[in-house]
């Protein structure tokens, strides 16, 4: 049976653990900083020398660490793209404005284990020349703030914030910054924008690309508050040993939220792509499977913004096999290992690995129109498409759900979030038409029953005609 | 000699870097770097390049003035870039042209990836294709979606004419709508600022009113609140948008959503014959068109003109017009023999009768104070009347504070030309004490006034009642034209034509507008009259013949000729 495997949450929810600083200490804490400011310059067989932050970075690029917060990036590549020649300060940020729908992990570090953060955060900005860093924290979080500002203080006190961090010289300071209760807060160039004090409106790429002008248009990192705890585990283990965990490009571990209608939702860590969409839905030691007299209807594999499956569908993915060939196999939904690749390979992703499981009691049109009107809700309005078009989704689907769908409503909104997709600033515009386009695609008949229903109705009641809106 | 030289090695050195990008199947070649909204150089972005190929790509929040912010999509286009292969070089075709890959969604390749010309640099082998089908799919997708929401009001709305929604929806959109919903509602007739109304419905928030007003004027007033389609533009809540460059939001909103009071309603903008002339209310002379209806000017616009005003001119500028078309305007000539009362007269008396007192005068009997305001040909031909009859002479200062942006402190158009000219002989205002004592004294018994009321300059009626011969120009009535003795009805600058030199030495020419009122005549017309009376100067029979002989006297203009003014002028040095 597949098991769990606790990197991040390791020491989260055992019993005498608490999120003070010397808890933190007692398991262990802050060991991984004093061995990453103790890396001494390193000679290589080509006669350069690597410094300590040097190998910092190319451990992290060789533990294959990709980014937990959406789009699975590899933090190692990210890094290297940091514009170090600019003479302009480099910034960090830590992403926790956690708020793609469904998606509950980062505020379990927050509220407890805030110095595991901390260490990956110090740890990160030492390897990247960085003296100022921020965390982005979500406003709907201030719990989550207030523990983490206490953190920080303690960290501060006690020589790992601040000058001279335990004695390396490197000198750091770590702020906080709350957000007033926006998703697009989370984009990283929104958020960069919020926390400059400006309306959070994502930026173009180009030029606009973090790595080169982000915050205060100087070189920034942005990483998701899960990404800079691996930091941590990727120099406590080493890159090679890291790397072990999971599956090749897909390693470590990686925390999911699984909600819906599961017996036990909750949270979960595995290792990435160790585990399948099924086993973590039916495997009693995670969701416990359907509640009682259900069926499985549908699978949201990352996050509202992923594209739905429909059980029963059956994927063409690419497996090794063991003469070590690469051919097309099916895989039915449930046995797709959930990493990154093979649920990009199904076409969706794993995106905030947010699992939201719907059984046969649910309303296909209602749910999307449940997801719409969050979008509508959160489109900060800066560009067309997506401005125009999440509102315009929205009250179609309002429509639909309050008697008056159509038979070409289907047709209607897959062409409308076609229009979005792609064509905007930031990746909301996708995020906003996915659901939409994969609904559609995924559930038409139920789309196209509503409106025969609707049509049929109106036309009794009316004798004839088009149906009230 | 050093300053030729100077110029030819400039003109040698760094040859412009070009780049060959193909923009809808024909091969072009580019500047690597083209200026940006500041006139820095920048990378070429593929909009600039589509200029360049002569294609235009629709734009809503692009201005080539404004910071670039990529909002409204509409510049979106289809492109390829050359295949690269594992070695990192080009793929080739069989005929050897590189391979290119018409760039898709990675997700969902059957859909374009569409650039926003306005901020996607070009790089090398780039293909643009500005008309293809999917590029014309992802327009009508803006276009749609800016159209659900907005309130059509077209017949009722003052951009109706001149609306890039309007036109881009002939030229890209689609006929009918798909849209079944019910509209968003917005703010109407919302007072920003004392100039302006905004109607928030039919903003499509492309931010350029925005930007213009935090990045060009400083003034970070307005902005937008609310959320995804509720986005709504405003201003500072008990912070009314209120700064000298405000209406320039009005030229720049591509939509009827922000209008200026002082036009909304006034006008079709399809009746409006445009000018080109310039502004008049400061030194700094920005580049206008004048927009007249039978005879009557009903706005001020910017015109762009880079060595000068940009694509701005200020609210206080624009807004000086409406004395042009005063009741009172002075439309006969008046004549006023020993302490009678003024009369109506005649402009070949007047002109005799004015020629012959001027021959006879003694030398150094006559001064004249004429304005910075006139045009330059103007000024030329009253310094040579004040050189044969030497004349002393002065013109009324005009100063006011200056801004970082446009407006001068100079607030006389001409006050270069006045200089050029060897009408002021002095700095402005130094001679009028001295033509004070004069008539005084009695020594000044004759007195020129052009364009001034000269009480504001400390010369009291009371002495006016002294001067033996008062002759004076104007367009509107004052404590001065009742005392003159030849009242001669002069043209506003809308009226006629002419050149005005500014504070940094651009000479520029202003076209008529509209007819003059009454008996009116241009300054020009009959200082050429008087000039050929008194100081014996030729006959010009056009401003064009005028401009040329002036430009030939004097040392700074010599070269220029009236039609190498262009529409932009020419900077002298000065
Ligand atoms: C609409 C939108 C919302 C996002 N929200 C979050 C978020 O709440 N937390 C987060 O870590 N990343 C979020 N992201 C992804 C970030 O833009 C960014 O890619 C991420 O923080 C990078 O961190 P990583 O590389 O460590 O994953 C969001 C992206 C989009 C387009
Ligand atoms: S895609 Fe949506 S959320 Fe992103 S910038 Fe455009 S309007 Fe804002
Ligand atoms: S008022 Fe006009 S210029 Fe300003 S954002 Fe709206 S449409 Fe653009
Ligand atoms: S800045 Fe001067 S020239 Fe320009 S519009 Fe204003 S007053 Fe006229
Ligand atoms: S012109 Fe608006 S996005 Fe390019």
């Amino acid at each position: 049976m597949p098991q769990e495997f606790r990197l991040i949450l390791k020491n989260i929810d055992q019993s005498g653990f608490t999120n003070d600083l010397a808890c933190y200490l007692r398991h262990g804490g802050y060991v991984a900083l004093k061995q990453a400011l103790d890396l001494q310059p390193k000679s290589l067989p080509d006669g350069k020398v690597q410094t300590g932050p040097e190998q910092i970075r190319e451990e992290v690029k060789a533990s294959g660490l990709r980014g937990r917060g959406g789009a699975g990036f590899s933090a190692g590549l990210k890094w290297s793209f940091v514009d170090r020649r600019s003479g302009k300060p480099i910034y960090l940020i830590c992403n926790a404005d956690e708020s793609e729908p469904g998606t509950f992990k980062d505020r379990q570090i927050l509220h407890k284990d805030p110095h595991q953060l901390i260490e990956g955060m110090v740890i990160s900005c030492y390897a990247n020349d960085v003296k100022l860093a921020y965390i982005y924290v979500r406003g709907e979080f201030p719990e989550g703030a207030r523990i983490l500002k206490r953190a920080l203080e303690e960290a501060r006190a006690n020589g790992y914030l601040g000058k001279n961090i335990l004695g390396s010289g490197f000198d750091l300071d770590i702020f906080i910054h709350r957000g007033a209760g926006a998703y697009i807060c989370g984009e990283e160039t929104g958020l960069i924008e919020s926390l400059e004090g400006k309306r959070a409106y994502p930026r173009i790429k180009p030029p606009y690309f973090p790595a080169i002008l982000g915050l205060y248009m100087c070189p920034t990192i942005v990483n998701n508050v899960e990404t800079l705890c691996h930091v941590r585990h990727v120099i406590t283990m080493g890159a090679s040993a890291y790397a072990k965990l999971g599956t090749p490009n897909n390693t470590g571990t990686r925390i999911v939220s699984l909600s819906g209608h599961v017996k036990r939702p909750g949270y979960y860590e595995i290792e990435v792509g160790k585990v399948t969409l099924g086993e973590l839905i039916h495997a009693p030691n995670f969701g416990g499977g359907l509640r009682e007299g259900r069926s499985l209807k549908a699978i949201i594999p990352g996050g509202s913004s992923s594209k739905i499956f429909r059980a029963g569908e059956i994927f063409k993915l690419k497996r090794k096999g063991a003469d070590g060939l690469v051919t097309n196999v099916d895989v039915d939904l449930l046995d797709i290992p959930y990493d990154f690749d093979s649920l990009q390979a199904a076409g969706s992703m794993s995106g905030s690995s947010a699992i939201i499981v719907m059984d046969d009691s649910t309303d296909m049109v209602k749910a999307l129109a449940n997801l719409s009107e969050f979008y509508a809700h959160e489109s900060c309005g800066q560009c067309t498409p997506c401005r125009e078009g999440s509102l315009w989704m929205s009250k179609a689907l309002h429509r639909m759900t309050h008697g008056g769908a159509r038979k070409q409503d289907a047709d209607y909104l897959h062409k409308t979030a076609t229009n979005i997709q792609g064509r905007t600033i930031c990746a909301f515009g996708e995020a906003c038409a996915w659901p939409v386009i994969s609904f559609v695609n995924k559930f038409r008949d139920e789309f196209e029953a509503r409106g025969v229903e609707d049509e049929v109705r109106a036309a009794s009641q009316t004798g004839g005609g088009v149906p009230p809106i | 000699m050093s300053t030729a030289v100077k110029l030819e090695a400039k003109s040698v050195a760094a040859p412009v870097e070009m780049m060959t990008v193909n923009v809808n199947g024909r091969s072009v070649s580019v500047p690597k770097l083209m200026p940006d909204h500041n006139g820095k150089p920048v990378p070429t972005t593929m909009l600039q390049a589509c200029q360049v190929a002569g294609v235009e790509v629709p734009h809503y929040c692009y201005h080539p003035k404004l910071p670039i912010a990529g909002n409204c999509r509409m510049c979106l286009v289809e492109f390829g870039l050359p295949m690269m292969g594992a070695d990192r070089k080009p793929i080739l075709n069989e005929d050897g042209s590189p391979k290119i890959a018409k760039q898709v969604l990675p997700y969902d390749p059957s859909q374009p990836r569409g650039a926003i010309a306005c901020a996607t640099p070009i790089s090398p082998g780039m293909e643009i294709y500005a008309d293809s089908i999917a590029t014309q799919q992802m327009r009508e997708g803006v276009l749609e979606s800016l159209l659900i929401n907005h309130p059509l009001d077209c017949p009722i709305c003052d951009q109706a004419g001149e609306c890039k929604l309007q036109e881009y929806s002939v030229e890209h959109g689609q006929a009918t709508s798909r849209f079944v919903e019910e509209k968003v509602h917005k703010p109407k007739r919302v007072d920003l600022g004392p100039r302006i109304v905004l109607d928030d419905e039919r903003c499509i928030l492309c931010s350029r009113c925005v930007r213009f007003t935090r990045d060009i004027v400083g003034d970070d007033a307005l902005g937008f609140v609310n959320r995804g389609s509720y986005n709504t533009l405003t201003h500072f809540p008990g912070k009314p948008f209120d700064n000298n460059y405000t209406l320039n939001t009005v030229d720049l909103c591509p939509v009827g959503a922000l209008t200026s009071k002082d036009f909304r309603f006034q006008m079709r903008v399809w009746f409006l014959k445009e000018t080109k002339s310039v502004c008049t209310s400061c030194a700094t002379g920005c580049n206008i068109l004048m927009g007249s209806r039978e005879g009557k000017i009903h706005r001020y616009e910017p015109r762009q003109n880079d060595a000068v005003n940009s694509c701005w001119m200020c609210d206080e500028g624009r807004l000086n017009y409406k004395w042009i078309g005063r009741e009172d305007r002075l439309k006969t000539v008046m004549i006023r023999r020993g302490n009678a009362p003024q009369v109506v007269g005649k402009w070949p008396i007047a002109l005799a009768e004015i020629s012959a007192r001027l021959n006879a005068a003694i030398p150094g009997s006559v001064a004249i104070i004429g304005s910075s305001r006139q045009t330059t040909e103007e000024l030329w031909l009253l310094a040579k009347i004040a050189k044969k009859l030497g004349a002393k002479t002065d013109t009324k200062v005009r100063e006011g504070e200056a801004d970082k942006l446009l407006v001068n402190a100079d607030r006389n158009p001409n006050s270069t030309g006045a200089r050029l000219t060897g009408f002021l002989t002095e700095k402005a205002g130094n001679n009028i004490r001295a033509i004070v004592e004069g008539l005084k004294v009695g020594s000044i018994k004759t007195l020129l006034v052009f364009g001034e009321d000269i009480t504001t300059l400390g010369i009291s009626s009371a002495l006016l009642d002294t001067v033996d011969c008062l002759i004076v120009s104007e367009i509107l009535p004052n404590a001065t034209t009742a005392k003159a003795n030849y009242l001669l009805p002069g043209c506003a600058h809308a009226e006629k034509r002419g050149t005005l030199i500014n504070i940094k030495g651009r000479v520029q020419k202003f076209m008529k507008a509209v007819e003059q009122p009454g008996e009116a005549r241009p300054e020009w017309e009959f200082l050429n009259e008087l000039a050929a009376n008194i100081a014996g100067h030729h006959r010009f029979v056009s401003i064009e013949g005028l401009f040329n002989a002036m430009a030939q006297d004097i040392q700074p203009l010599n070269g220029l000729t009236w039609s190498s003014l262009g529409d932009q002028g020419v900077t002298i040095a000065i």
